[in-house]
């Protein structure tokens, strides 16, 4: 507030001196001139009527010559008085206003009201920098769990965004380079209640600076960047962000592993996306060659990714691409049937259209479509805006960079339990497995959208587990239970249980529960509401437990143990 | 030479002598203590603070508040003469020494003040 005030002081110095210099002359003018009693005698007027007669004359309030009329004299040194009072007072008031109107003062008013915000901040928030696609999509949901964030961003649109985005919890909001330590300092990247960085802006070097300094700052909290190019992915590696997701690469895997394994595809397209593929789009024949529209940067990771897994390939680009060789390439942007033809759209089994229009997209496998109508499409949208059209393009895949990056920093944010299961789950289990494990995860959430949660044995989240009565154990389905009627389930699916370095996928329902173990649930987001009275209430737990509703109160305890004797 | 730093000087001496001239004397001689004096030591003391807003300095901020002590104290005394001319039985020996002793303590912030002037100006060496 400090610099506020002082400029503030500053800019009004000279009006201020005019004020004061104006009281006092006329003031001095009152004193000095003579006057007269309502006797005719000789009179004059001391400090003290004088300030008084002064004072109101100056606010042009005008109570009239107190205590005697003036004589010729003082009135013509009252009416210069007037005009110079009330000119030094209108200069003063349009120098504040224009003052506080100034565009570089409300920046400073909104950065200090930003800082004062973020200072008395007492829960646990994420720093997220960068509030486009990706950016905007996380503090959603990270407000939907109650979860606080503080925005960053270089363009006050979007700032302005955040306000019309309804959020259901307030979000301390600046429009600043998220780049310059100074301005991240004053986002709270020290404050201790600060439990993550997001670095999402567009700028691979702002988010570059952003990790780093965050990691150098506070070394052992977690920092998620994006990326969009392999040097500042081996970059931000090289000191230890917790999480990079490069939009392209990761897409590339994505689509990779539908070629092969379609039904573990599905369920990290579940775990991962809100809304969720249907399980009836699996039956698309997916083995065969592919055709890439576009060798931009997605195509390239496309193209690598695909080839790694071994699927047969055809570009269509207008360049003449290095690394590929020429029987794989066909020249032309793929809008033209012409082109597609030569690509040999007919027998293939897959098109992707990659190029950066989103029109030229939408056009690519609209005609893909016309040739072969029993392929399978894959459309990437550049733009947010056009969400409506892509929509209804009826592609089986679309591919939008901004939501990729936010489902998977929202999986790590949810719990940093849900990325070991995926990683093992890709290593160690067959598409078979997937298939099971699907089928059950639509028995319990159906088509609505599958939410997943961790939850650790430990004093602070779940204090009511650890205050089990002697010889009763607590086995995983208890807290499967709905608390409002043991005998129903809660709509949810235990997927992985760790205990120390032991990991164990799909644990059973009979597994006992130790201190310090973490499981991983998936199902609707209402079980996790229910769940969390189990965890934390001592009285629920034991309702579940015994099957017993007593109240726990020492009274009622007496009661009980005189009862029982 | 710097036009701003003349003024500032200029304002600062003069809020000093002015004080000085008004407190000079027997204390409760009324033939002693001008009425004029103690209301130009008080304007000029309030412009001195005003010229003292917006310095970021230690220094700055010491001179402030030095001049906020040197407003008080004689904003009290003109007050203490108002009241005791207007309201109270008239201006005797025993409020009129109040009124220069109070005068007396602001001379002493002003002392202060230009010792901090000079310090500053030491410090600077231009």
């Amino acid at each position: 507030m400090n610099d506020v005030i002082y400029i503030l002081l500053r800019r009004l110095r000279a009006p201020l001196i005019t004020l004061i210099v104006v009281y006092a002359v006329s003031v001095l003018g009152l004193v000095l001139i003579p006057g007269e009693d309502d006797q005719g005698q000789p009179w004059s007027m001391g400090f003290f009527h004088a300030f008084y007669f002064v004072s109101f004359m100056g606010s042009t309030i005008g109570f009239g010559e107190v205590p005697y009329a003036f004589t010729d004299a003082q009135r013509f040194w009252t009416l210069a008085c007037i005009y110079a009072t009330v000119i030094a007072w209108l200069y003063s008031i349009g120098m504040l206003l224009a003052l506080l109107q100034e565009p570089a003062f409300g920046r400073l008013m909104r950065r200090r009201a930003f800082v004062t915000e973020v200072q008395r901040l007492r829960e646990p928030f994420y720093l997220v920098c960068g509030y486009g696609v990706t950016g905007s999509l996380v503090v959603k949901k990270l407000a939907a769990r109650d979860i606080r964030s503080v925005v960053l961003d270089l363009e006050q649109e979007r700032i302005d965004a955040v306000e019309m985005d309804g959020l259901s919890i307030r979000v301390p909001r600046l429009c600043a380079d998220a780049a310059l330590p100074d301005v991240l300092h004053d986002a709270g990247l020290r404050h201790q209640c600060c439990i993550g960085v997001l670095a999402m802006t567009n700028d691979d070097q702002a988010n570059l600076s952003i990790a780093i300094a965050s990691k150098v700052l506070v070394p052992e909290r977690m920092v998620i960047s994006r990326t969009e190019s392999d040097v500042t992915t081996a970059n931000l590696d090289s000191f230890g962000t917790d999480l990079i997701v490069d939009p392209f690469r990761s897409y590339a895997d994505y689509l990779v592993l539908t070629t092969h394994a379609p039904y573990t595809h599905l369920v990290y397209d579940w775990l991962l996306n809100p809304r969720h593929r249907h399980m009836a789009t699996v039956h698309k024949r997916r083995e065969g060659r592919w055709i890439i529209c576009g060798y931009g940067r997605f195509g390239r990771a496309l193209f690598s990714a695909f080839r790694q897994a071994g699927v047969e390939l055809t570009l269509v680009d207008e360049g003449s691409p290095d690394l590929v060789l020429a029987g794989q390439h066909v020249r032309g942007i793929g809008t033209e049937a012409v082109t597609l033809e030569e690509a040999g759209v007919r027998d293939a089994v897959g098109i992707v259209a990659g190029t950066f229009h989103d029109a030229d997209n939408l056009s690519i496998i609209m005609t893909a479509r016309a040739l072969n109508p029993r392929l399978i499409t894959v459309v990437r949208q550049n733009l947010g805006e056009n969400d409506l059209v892509f929509q209804h393009s009826r592609a089986d895949f679309v591919m939008e960079p901004g939501r990729i990056i936010a489902n998977r920093i929202l999986a790590q944010i949810k719990t940093p339990l849900l990325p070991v299961f995926i990683a093992r789950m890709l290593s160690e289990h067959d598409d078979v497995w997937a298939h099971v494990l699907l089928n059950r995860m639509s028995h319990v959430v159906g088509d609505r959208e599958l939410d997943s949660w961790g939850i650790r044995l430990c004093e602070e989240q779940t204090p009511a587990l650890l205050m089990l009565q002697q010889g009763q154990v607590l086995k995983l389905r208890t807290l499967m239970k709905d608390p409002r009627d043991r005998s129903c389930s809660l709509a949810c699916l235990p997927l992985m249980h760790r205990r120390g370095d032991e990991v164990r996928l799909l644990p059973g329902e009979l597994l006992e529960l130790r201190e310090g173990d973490e499981i991983l649930f998936c199902g609707l987001s209402t079980a996790l509401h229910q769940m969390e009275w189990t965890v934390n209430n001592y009285n629920l737990l034991q309702y579940l437990l015994t099957g017993q509703d007593h109240s726990h109160t020492l009274l009622s305890r007496l009661l009980r143990s005189s009862g029982e004797r | 030479m710097n036009r701003e730093k003349v003024i500032f000087a200029f304002f600062i001496v003069l809020a000093l002598t002015l004080n000085f001239g008004f407190f000079i004397g027997e204390i409760s001689n009324p033939h002693h203590h001008n009425e004029y004096e103690l209301f130009a030591a008080l304007v000029t003391s309030l412009i001195c603070t005003v010229l003292k807003f917006g310095d970021r300095t230690h220094v700055g901020a010491l001179m402030l508040a030095t001049s906020l002590v040197a407003d008080l104290q004689l904003v009290a005394a003109a007050v203490i003469w108002g009241y005791a001319v207007q309201i109270g039985g008239g201006l005797d020996e025993m409020i009129l020494a109040s009124i220069v002793s109070l005068s007396g303590g602001a001379l002493m912030a002003n002392i202060l003040s230009v010792v901090l002037l000079v310090v500053e100006t030491v410090m600077v060496r231009r």
